[in-house]
């Protein structure tokens, strides 16, 4: 019952932050210098064309009703034209954003795995030789940016030895299966294609591990330390000296507190994988959100930029609380205390 | 009450690795409690009296904690000898132990219920074959006989939505549920207040009493130890500097350590408040050399600067180690204090 | 009369006394710490790390085998050279010293840090201070509120949005770091002021009548001097990073000036054959955001030792 009420004040709590944003990103649309109704149809257009279109965006219009219009529209998913593809900013998201998205889901998965599995080996063999060896491996992924893992595995995995391909999401020769999710892997196993489901994996392979390499290294320090710290806590020199089986004590009493600000960490972490994602997806030329989105900032073509950054900014709030709900979930502290004024 | 005992710690020396070097927490201490028996253990914080007790049950990480030339007898078996196995069937079951913060006792994100299951389960993963009522009734036992209403709800809640009582009077019945022989409470009911102290410490009294168990009572308030113990021992900068049944402490304290820790106590008929013991506390890294009291000791001769005191006899039932009683003599074998009379005033 | 006299005189006297054992309290403090610091072997790294790193950024004329080779400069003859002994780093596609523009991207990526820190940390850390002590205000409400929508972006996308409604070059990119920048530190900031505030010391000074710009300045912000330094020292290796990733797109400092990033997207295009062109200037990165990494790591565990 707390978890609905929980639910719905983050949620309140995020509408305001999307409303916020939204006035930021048409904030930031609305500084460029330049005539936007001009460079849409070019130098050639006539003036009459073009002071038609200026009308149409409202252009002349007072700042506040400009943005009136353009947040009813966005609300309705309606973002205007790219100038680069001159079809509705919607479409192109909605074409693109299933590559990233599925980028994204496999790299969390591979963070969260990664995070869980290193960081309690290390902490269970606090100070071992493997501990050491997972701790400057943890290190090295903090401070290596996404990019650098992009091009030292198109180098290593792609060129040098040949185990993984570079470029996009499968091969051109294959033949796609019915779009149902997007997501190339679902959608060929829907089917069955086994051929096709592999192949995509080995696609996704490079850029998604790529892209969560950073967040796992975090995620792997913050378990072990936090784990680490949890093992002198009363609480567990407690339940051994009440004689609780020692088994029990590590993998329950010990790894579900251990887990929770790695939770809430890796979940800002999946978040920002959709932010990592723009560098990748050049890298490897992946079709994603993030590579339409820097071809439209190269271009300046804005309906693109605030219709990406938008989608992509309510893609991490919504993101975000699915994670604190789950922490919430996980611990019963910030549920319950969130309860008594926040 | 036999007298063979049921726990006997044998010159017990633990040291504490930090980066300056040795921390020299436990000085050799020889401790021994009887079944049945309820001894306090007196000493201001940092004396060494929890660490002594969670070296009982081997509970400190071992590097840091180095223990060496020592001996803890439980029912006979070396503990520090003792592999993993029979030490979870020692703890909990053989020995228990109450924390000093139940709330730090408790972890945060299980329910008391999920907690306590697991300390009735002990050493046995395997769930028993027992019914889900049996285990329910298991669990609603221990609760009822620490007086906590409404224990089906108890096992739901977590230990936030708890109060500080309510959680003390958790810990001790996790403790109880196996009903172990020994039980270590460590300051029980000192984060509460004082009445629901004083409620904790009789609701504590009338279960061992009905169980008969042997309990070592930790504190640094002399008022409790008076009324609930049979024996009482005062250490100090981890040794015990005096070891008396409890009536013998109040009307013979001879340590100079004692002496004072009995006048600091404001008295309700006049005489106001004392001076305190002079000195500053004990250091562990350099520990003064001889007697480590007598930096703050007025009774202070030149031997006790350079030898350690022996524990000298005053009477069948009371050693101190001071060198002001050198003449009386050698204390033979600790196993020769014998417990006069009930001497708790209930 | 004689008595206050007498009163009036020690009190002269003590004020030179505490400015004496002031000095001598932080000279104690900062060995301590610096004893601290110096435990673990790999924050002497980090420091040197960051000590050169300042060092060729400042003297990169001297230190570069070839400075003229950073600005424009063309030798297409020996374009595209593999590395030798006499260039480490190999050649660019016109002909360049990788090593020495690696040297000279430094100049830009440092000054990028230093100048985004500047501003975004008093800025953020005044915001933050202020919301934190007026915890349940409205004043916290909406500095928290709009803190919160930035941070709900991506610090990436949110960066290179606004870089990308400029005109790209360095201080433009500088300008869209620091737009996006500055929450951070009032989020922390905030977190620790609003616990502060509800520590004993304050309450008594409150009780004793200070203003509320005392207790900020006085009470509350030396406290939370540790956690913001050792965030300082962890962003530059961020906002470097990010300096690099903007310019990975082409929006940040504009070729033919050396930056780290436009080096790194340049050589990305050539791969696997001319490796060298994008490998060392990632590798540059790394070595930086590492540095800065075990420096902050380091600083940390120094400013926050406390014994047990």
């Amino acid at each position: 019952m707390d978890i609905i009420r929980f639910i719905i004040r983050r949620t309140f709590h995020s509408a305001f932050v999307l409303f916020g944003l939204s006035i930021v990103i048409f904030a930031i649309s609305r500084v460029v210098p330049g005539d936007p109704a001009r460079m849409a149809l070019g130098y050639q257009a006539p003036e009459a064309v073009v002071e038609r279109l200026r009308i149409r965006m409202h252009y002349h219009d007072p700042i506040f009703v400009q943005y009136f219009y353009w947040i009813r529209d966005a609300s309705s998913g309606d973002f205007g034209e790219s100038i680069l593809t001159r079809r509705p900013v919607l479409d192109d998201v909605k074409q693109t954003y299933p590559a990233t998205l599925e980028l994204a889901i496999y790299g969390g998965l591979f963070m969260i795995f990664g995070a869980v599995t290193l960081g309690t080996i290390s902490a269970h063999n606090k100070d071992s030789w493997i501990d050491n060896v997972v701790r400057v491996f943890a290190y090295l992924g903090v401070v290596t940016p996404p990019f650098v893992f992009g091009v030292i595995f198109v180098l290593v995995f792609g060129f040098w030895l040949g185990w993984l391909p570079t470029i996009g999401r499968s091969d051109p020769v294959l033949v796609l299966p019915p779009k149902v999710t997007g997501l190339l892997t679902i959608d060929s196993l829907l089917v069955g294609n086994m051929v096709l489901f592999v192949d995509a994996v080995k696609h996704l392979a490079g850029p998604s591990i790529a892209m969560a390499m950073g967040g796992m290294a975090q995620g792997a320090r913050l378990t072990r330390s936090t784990m680490s710290d949890n093992m002198s806590k009363d609480y567990i020199a407690a339940a051994r000296a009440l004689g609780i089986h020692e088994r029990t004590i590590l993998w329950r009493f010990l790894l579900k507190p251990s887990l929770i600000p790695t939770v809430s960490i890796l979940g800002l972490d999946i978040a920002a994988i959709i932010g990592n994602a723009f560098l990748l997806e050049v890298i490897y030329n992946w079709p994603g959100i993030s590579r339409y989105a820097i071809r439209a900032m190269q271009a300046k073509d804005l309906n693109a930029i605030s219709g990406t950054v938008l989608m992509l900014g309510l893609t991490f709030i919504v993101f975000n609380i699915t994670v604190d709900v789950i922490v919430g979930i996980l611990d019963p502290r910030t549920r319950l205390t969130a309860q008594r004024g926040e | 009450m036999s007298s063979t005992p049921l726990l006997q710690i044998k010159n017990l020396h633990l040291d504490f690795k930090v980066y300056g070097g040795r921390l020299k927490v436990l000085d050799g201490v020889n401790f021994m409690i009887r079944p049945g028996e309820k001894v306090g253990l007196v000493g201001e914080t940092g004396s060494g009296k929890t660490t002594m007790m969670k070296a009982i049950l081997r509970l400190l990480p071992e590097p840091p904690a180095m223990i060496y030339e020592s001996e803890i007898l439980f029912k006979g078996k070396n503990v520090l000898k003792m592999s993993r196995q029979g030490l979870m069937q020692v703890r909990g079951r053989g020995i228990s132990m109450i924390f000093q913060d139940p709330t730090a006792a408790l972890n945060p994100v299980f329910t008391i219920g999920e907690q306590l299951k697991a300390v009735v389960m002990g050493p046995s993963i395997q769930p028993r074959r027992m019914s889900k009522e049996e285990m329910r009734e298991n669990l609603i036992k221990p609760l009822r006989d620490v007086a906590l209403a409404d224990p089906n709800r108890l096992l739901n809640s977590y230990p936030i939505q708890l109060s500080g009582g309510m959680r003390q009077r958790v810990c001790i019945a996790m403790a109880l549920a196996t009903s172990p022989e020994l039980l270590i409470a460590d300051e029980p009911g000192t984060s509460l207040d004082v009445t629901i102290q004083d409620q904790v410490l009789r609701l504590l009294h009338n279960l061992v009493e009905s169980k008969n168990m042997a309990v070592i009572l930790i504190t640094h308030s002399l008022g409790v130890v008076r009324e609930r113990t049979d024996r009482v021992c005062v250490m100090y900068a981890g040794n015990i500097v005096e070891e008396a049944s409890t009536g013998e402490l109040y009307r013979k304290p001879s340590h100079p350590y004692t002496q004072g820790l009995i006048a600091a106590v404001p008295k309700l008929t006049g005489g106001g408040v004392s001076d305190g013991i002079p000195g500053h506390k004990s250091e562990y890294l350099k520990p003064p050399t001889g007697c480590r009291f007598h930096p703050r000791c007025q009774y202070v001769m030149d031997i006790c600067r350079q030898q350690k005191p022996q524990n000298y006899k005053i009477s069948d039932t009371h050693t101190v180690a001071c060198f002001k009683y050198q003449e009386l003599g050698l204390q033979q074998d600790i196993n020769q204090i014998n417990v006069g009379q009930s001497d708790r005033t209930i | 009369m004689a008595k206050l006299l007498s009163h009036s005189q020690t009190t002269v006297v003590d004020h030179a006394k505490i400015k004496q054992l002031e000095f001598k309290n932080r000279a104690e403090n900062f060995r301590r710490r610096w004893y601290q610091f110096t435990r673990n072997r790999l924050s002497i790294v980090g420091l040197g790390i960051v000590v050169i790193i300042t060092w060729m950024a400042i003297f990169a004329p001297l230190v570069a085998p070839f400075p003229e080779q950073a600005g424009p400069y063309t030798d297409f003859a020996r374009a595209g050279e593999p590395p030798s002994r006499e260039h480490p780093f190999g050649l660019d596609l016109i002909g360049r010293d990788v090593l020495s523009r690696i040297i000279f991207s430094l100049r830009p990526a440092l000054l990028m840090g230093i100048v985004v820190l500047s501003i975004v940390v008093p800025f953020g850390v005044f915001l933050g201070l202020i919301a934190g002590y007026a915890h349940g205000t409205w004043v916290e409400t909406i500095v928290m509120r709009i803190t919160d929508i930035f941070i709900a972006v991506p610090a990436l996308v949110l960066a290179l949005a606004i870089a990308s409604v400029l005109t790209p070059s360095l201080s433009n990119s500088m300008i869209a770091v620091t737009v996006m920048w500055w929450p951070w530190y009032t989020r922390l900031v905030f977190g620790l002021s609003s616990s502060l505030s509800n520590e004993d010391f304050v309450r008594s000074a409150e009780l004793m009548g200070a203003s509320k710009a005392y207790i900020i300045i006085k009470e509350i912000l030396p406290n939370c001097w540790g956690p913001i330094t050792t965030k300082m020292s962890l962003d530059m290796g961020w906002v470097i990073l990010i300096g690099a990733a903007l310019s990975f797109v082409g929006l940040g400092e504009q070729p033919p000036a050396p930056a780290l990033g436009t080096m790194v997207s340049e050589g990305a295009k050539l791969l696997p054959d001319m490796w060298w062109i994008a490998v060392f200037p990632a590798l540059a990165i790394v070595v930086v955001v590492l540095g800065f990494n075990l420096f902050g790591d380091g600083l940390h565990d120094a400013l926050s030792a406390e014994k047990s």
